[in-house]
């Protein structure tokens, strides 16, 4: 045995099978991920109809009725529609969430989950009654 | 010292952002996009509602509502955009551009809502 041994660096070569770009279709957990974090879309688009209702406002009554016009259309009503299921959404997964990140405890031991998340719901149910309480006029 | 990380405050951006999103957005959403139009419940109106929003509690409360969950969106598309579609290479142009919308969304419900007379 006269031969130097030939050292190689060690290199092992890393084990990733290329993960398919719809990786979160198959699998409910994952699609209920996707569709949870696409709600955010729904929420811009939200924002861009209330900013653009609010520069009609501001421009005046002309203004104003044009776009009430334009909001009646068929297409705008549909993604109002669909952005309301996505919103909805966001709020139940959001909601739900509370138990996880605040656990409460009472002497000693955990409330049930429904009982940490149901407060929530209340408060939606109030806000909600709230907001339209003041927008259809008291 | 290590560089900060700008995260923490993104992040309770997006938390609070997602608060306003869950608690207020689906009634707006379902009156202005929704009954009004269809007429399922009758049109407040031009005169109601530029007399609610000259009310400054009104035009903080609207300032609140279209900035937050812009920020909520910039944080959840951001990583929707790395994770759903793996593009991470792209990071700084998703980067600017989610948080770029957001401060410009801002700019603009600030702009609108201090110049309404």
């Amino acid at each position: 045995m006269n031969e130097t041994p030939a050292y190689t660096e060690f290199h092992p070569r890393w084990y990733r099978p290329r993960v398919s770009t719809y990786w979160w279709l198959w699998r409910w957990p994952y699609l209920k991920f996707i569709i949870r974090e696409l709600s955010s879309l729904s929420v811009v688009s939200f924002v861009v109809m209330a900013l653009l209702q609010l520069s009609a406002l501001r421009r005046g009554p002309q203004a104003y009725a044009e776009f009430q016009e334009l909001v009646k259309h068929p297409f705008l009503i549909a993604l109002a529609a669909v952005s309301l299921f996505f919103v909805v959404f966001h709020a139940i997964t959001w909601f739900n969430l509370t138990p996880s990140a605040m656990p409460v405890r009472v002497k000693g031991k955990r409330l049930p989950d429904f009982l940490v998340a149901a407060p929530n719901y209340v408060v939606w149910l109030v806000l909600s009654g709230a907001v339209a309480w003041v927008v259809l006029g008291g | 010292m290590p560089k900060r990380s700008n995260e923490p405050l993104l992040w309770s951006l997006f938390s609070a952002g997602g608060v306003v999103a869950a608690f207020l957005i689906p009634v707006h959403l379902f009156l202005f996009g929704v009954a009004f139009p269809l007429g399922w419940l009758p049109d407040p109106g031009y005169q109601r509602l530029l007399a609610l929003v000259r009310h400054p509690l009104t035009r903080i409360y609207l300032f609140v509502l279209c900035s937050l969950p812009l920020f909520h969106w910039a944080h959840r598309f951001r990583y929707t955009l790395y994770d759903g579609l793996q593009i991470k290479h792209l990071n700084e142009l998703i980067f600017t551009f989610c948080y770029g919308g957001a401060m410009a969304g801002t700019a603009a419900a600030g702009y609108l809502l201090w110049t309404i007379r």
